[in-house]
């Protein structure tokens, strides 16, 4: 500082002698002495500065990236990205089937509802069950192969003191045979009873008892036909023919619905086919494996199916096949308990997510696929905004309290520099987290948040600026142009706010400048917080609060790094300017 | 001196009642309260009571079924005499869990105040004494970079460089994952080992502000009169530096210090969120976050009354300190 004083001494000793020099009375230009106004020796000590300078430079420079910079990028702030690429996608499910299921007669009502009774009945070991009205027989044909059959009455049958008379129903013989096996079923109490490979039921009812002949209904197995057409017919006598060559080891061919079909076993999978010699074709898979699809509109063909079930069969864990085009095709298998998984690359629109920086993208994009400088520009358009306009309101609003207070004295200072003492002692942050909160809750929209967001750090950031204003008043009007000032007799708000005020402009301005950098700082906690300006919108803080793990930290660095060093720099630069130009106003004040 | 204090202590006083006015508003003005969530997850069990009917209670049971000004005198009249209450998101009283967090922050802001003061007050001496030198202008630029640093962004840094580049410490947390195996000297290393990164960011965005401040001050003393007749005296400069200036320049800076001495106990707010230590700031973060009103109000009373405390504290050490001051 004594540099700058002893320097503006010498220029006027020089323009002194300047003067000295010239020897005609009149006020002629080279007369006069060429002083530079209070205003220009501001502006050069200023310019003399070289930290001022860079953080003009950089504050410049942020005005230019952030609202020229948000016109000439491309894009848009909350556009997403999105790029067509492979992923692992499930493909098909694989159950091991371990539960019974049923195929029914076309006719008959033998449903869910009945198929649960029969697994009851199943695991009581009892032989019939009832499901609705009507009454149903196991018969166990193989080891987990069952088939209910209902029954028809043919006949009662009355046995009175062991005489046993059979009288049948119209329509129905009974020949001679079947009679003996009824009679000597109901003497040995059982339900059933064969006869020439048909299965007849005995029930009482009352006294009399009831011959049934049985007509089988379902099939109840833990094999799945699982068809290779959508059209195939798969119905219970094809299930129960099928089952039953499967099982029965060296038929290769079986009947069904007076068609012939080939059977080729593999392992404990079998394929069906339809149509004889040259002409066959795959018409069903039977196996215990039920292959689903994961998304609708792909059907599975029986190679594949062969391909999945030799694969699961050899427990490897990934297997090839060509898909339409002929290329070879990678599916994953995974297994959790007997549910298996195929996984495959599947191509998809996928949302560019934390791509490495490219010339498409300088910074890359961030987690939602967004551009990051773009949005660093527009973060920027908001913070220098909220940051601008918070200190205009807190200027405002100081001037006129400090300014009130400074000049009246007594009661209004009281008054005033009270409720400035319960807005120092409210703590600012807490306060600033529980006004988040509050918002939070109420669902502000983002773009009315960030008007309240610049309210709220006005309303609580003024009385900073009355006490200062307060007292350098307190000084001033004891000077002499405060008394001349009053005696011309202007009105005391002018006296206050044109002769008062502007001598507090220089502090004004360093303390405005320093606290845009404040502001710019709360304003980023707060959105770091999740508390200040909310997604969508940018905001250099909310930019940052994206990144929270370890490998987000590492390996995306692009994404928070030049928001950190922007809000740095921005602050930096505010804070340079605001020290630049307190030396500048006042050499002596220099802090 | 003691009638300045004592109305000092009264306006304190005064000032405490409406602050603490103010926060109670606040607080109970959150639309959807601790309360209103807490009965939406109770009435939403199995065969419970209506939301209605279980606002009704928890309003009743939380006192809050009066309105906010008789509320705010019946917390005041427990406050005063020392109840807090409970908190409702620790379910513990308010003081209890108080008297748990507090050491955590207290011993973290005081090793960061230490540390500030051995390295902002040298720097900021060297840098008035070689005024406008490089060795000044690094200084400033430090000061600075330490006043505009945003602290979640550097404690980001801070845990890039050395918790996942260097591996040194953990990155979040107090104590480390085998802390209960550890024997006590183990448990203590623990502990520091998880202090560490919340320290240096403590250091160094603090020390900014009080380099400057001295910096200021011993400018301020050096360009004096009595500097240089002790110069004219024909004094070494290193008497001068040392003993006339630097014990001058100790009266502002002592008063500064004084007052932030409540402040070791205010907590590190971001800090403590960003490291997880649970400190009073985390909890207070925690807390007002859930809107657990009982112990918000204490930790923002308690925050307004360290203020008070420190500013009333500079005030009297600005006087004891300094023989020319009187207070009148």
């Amino acid at each position: 500082m004594t540099d700058n004083s002893n320097e503006i001494t010498n220029k006027g000793k020089e323009l002194d002698e300047g003067s000295h020099i010239s020897s005609s009375t009149d006020l002629g230009d080279e007369q006069r002495v060429k002083v530079l106004s209070p205003g220009m020796l501001v502006v050069k000590r200023f310019i003399r500065n070289r930290l001022a300078i860079l953080g003009l430079v950089i504050i410049l420079f942020m005005f230019l990236f952030s609202f020229l910079g948000g016109v000439l990028s491309p894009y848009d702030e909350t556009q997403v990205f999105k790029h067509i690429g492979t992923m692992s996608k499930e493909y098909a499910s694989i159950t091991h089937n371990e539960v019974y299921r049923f195929t029914g007669l076309q006719e008959s009502n033998y449903t869910g509802a009945a198929h649960s009774q029969f697994v009851l009945a199943r695991n009581a070991g009892k032989d019939t069950f009832s499901s609705g009205e009507d009454q149903y027989y196991i018969v166990e044909e193989a080891d987990e192969l069952y088939r209910i059959f209902t029954s028809v009455p043919i006949a009662t049958v009355l046995n009175f003191r062991g005489v046993t008379s059979i009288n049948p129903m119209e329509g129905e013989v009974i020949s001679t045979e079947l009679a003996s096996m009824a009679e000597l079923a109901i003497n040995n109490r059982e339900a059933q009873f064969m006869v020439e490979d048909e299965i007849y039921t005995i029930r009482q009812s009352g006294r009399e008892y009831i011959l049934g002949r049985t007509e089988p209904v379902a099939v109840e197995t833990k094999y799945i036909v699982d068809p290779a057409k959508a059209d195939a017919n798969i119905d219970y006598e094809f299930t129960y023919e099928a089952e039953k060559a499967f099982r029965d080891g060296d038929m290769d061919s079986f009947e069904a619905g007076g068609i012939r079909y080939g059977m080729e076993r593999k392992g404990n999978l079998a394929v069906i086919y339809s149509g004889e010699g040259g002409n066959r074709e795959e018409y069903a898979i039977f196996s215990r494996l039920s292959i689903q699809p994961i998304s609708q509109d792909v059907f599975l063909t029986v190679d594949f199916k062969k391909e999945l079930s030799k694969a699961i069969e050899n427990r490897e864990r990934s297997f090839l096949f060509p898909d339409s085009q002929g290329n070879q095709v990678e599916y994953e298998l995974s297994r959790l308990n007997n549910v298996y998984t195929v996984k495959t690359e599947t191509e998809t629109h996928l949302i560019s997510i934390h791509e490495q920086p490219s010339w498409d993208h300088w910074l890359g994009t961030d987690k939602h696929g967004m551009d990051v400088l773009t949005r660093l520009m527009y973060g920027g358009r908001i913070s220098l905004t909220i940051g601008f306009i918070v200190v205009l309101l807190e200027s405002i609003l100081g001037i006129i309290m400090g300014g009130l207070a400074g000049y009246f004295g007594k009661w209004v200072d009281m008054v005033i520099m009270r409720i400035v003492d319960v807005f120092n002692c409210i703590p600012f942050l807490p306060l600033l987290i529980i006004l988040g909160a509050v918002m939070d809750q109420l669902e502000v929209a983002p773009q009315l948040r960030i008007y309240f967001l610049m309210l709220i750090l006005g309303l609580m950031s003024w009385p900073g600026i009355a006490r200062m204003v307060r007292g350098q008043i307190l000084s001033l009007r004891e000077q002499e142009f405060m008394l001349a000032a009053e005696a011309t007799g202007i009105s005391v708000s002018r006296r206050i706010f044109k002769h008062l005020v502007p001598n507090v402009v220089p502090q004004l301005i360093v303390f405005a400048t320093m606290g845009l950098g404040s502001v710019i700082l709360y304003e980023s906690t707060l959105s770091f917080l999740g508390l200040g300006v909310k997604f969508p919108l940018a905001s250099w803080g909310n930019i940052i609060s994206g990144v929270s793990t370890a490998y987000e930290m590492t390996n995306f660095w692009f994404v928070w790094i030049p928001a950190g060093m922007l809000i740095l720099l921005t602050v930096l630069g505010f804070n340079f300017v605001g020290d630049g130009l307190r030396d500048a106003f006042d050499p002596k004040m220099k802090r | 001196m003691r009638k300045y204090i004592l109305k000092r202590l009264l306006i304190s006083v005064f000032l405490l009642f409406f602050v603490s006015l103010i926060i109670y508003t606040l607080m109970r003005s959150i639309p959807t309260s601790y309360v209103e969530s807490q009965a939406r997850i109770l009435s939403s069990r199995p065969g419970s009571k209506s939301y209605s009917e279980w606002l009704a209670q928890l309003n009743q049971a939380y006192g809050l079924d009066i309105g906010i000004i008789p509320g705010f005198f019946k917390w005041l009249s427990n406050a005063v005499e020392g109840n807090f209450g409970d908190s409702w998101a620790f379910s513990v009283p308010v003081t209890q869990k108080f008297s748990e967090v507090i050491w955590d922050s207290f011993i973290l802001g005081s090793i960061a105040f230490v540390l500030q003061v051995i390295i902002s007050i040298p720097l900021g001496i060297l840098a008035a004494r070689k005024q406008y030198s490089k060795t000044d202008y690094a200084v400033t630029v430090v000061a600075l970079l330490g006043i505009s640093l945003p602290t979640f962004f550097f404690a980001t840094v801070l845990k890039l460089i050395f918790s996942v580049g260097l591996g040194w410490f953990d990155l979040y947390g107090k104590v480390g994952r085998n802390y209960m195996q550890l024997d006590p000297m183990g448990q203590f290393m623990d502990v520091a080992s998880h202090f560490v990164l919340p320290v240096m960011t403590l250091t160094i965005i603090g020390i900014g502000s009080l380099m400057r401040y001295t910096r200021t001050n011993m400018l301020e003393v050096l360009n004096s009169d009595f500097i240089r007749t002790a110069r004219a005296k024909g004094l070494s400069e290193k008497r001068v530096i040392n003993f006339h200036a630097f014990r001058n320049t100790l009266i502002p800076i002592v008063t500064i210090l004084g007052g932030s001495l409540p402040g070791l106990f205010a907590g590190a707010l971001i800090t403590e969120t960003l490291f997880q230590i649970p400190g009073i700031g985390y909890t207070g973060y925690l807390a007002m976050v859930s809107g657990d009103i009982p112990f918000t109000m204490f930790y923002m009373v308690f925050l307004a009354v360290l203020t008070l405390l420190g500013t009333l504290i500079a005030d009297i050490l600005y006087a004891v300190v300094d023989p020319r001051v009187r207070i009148s």
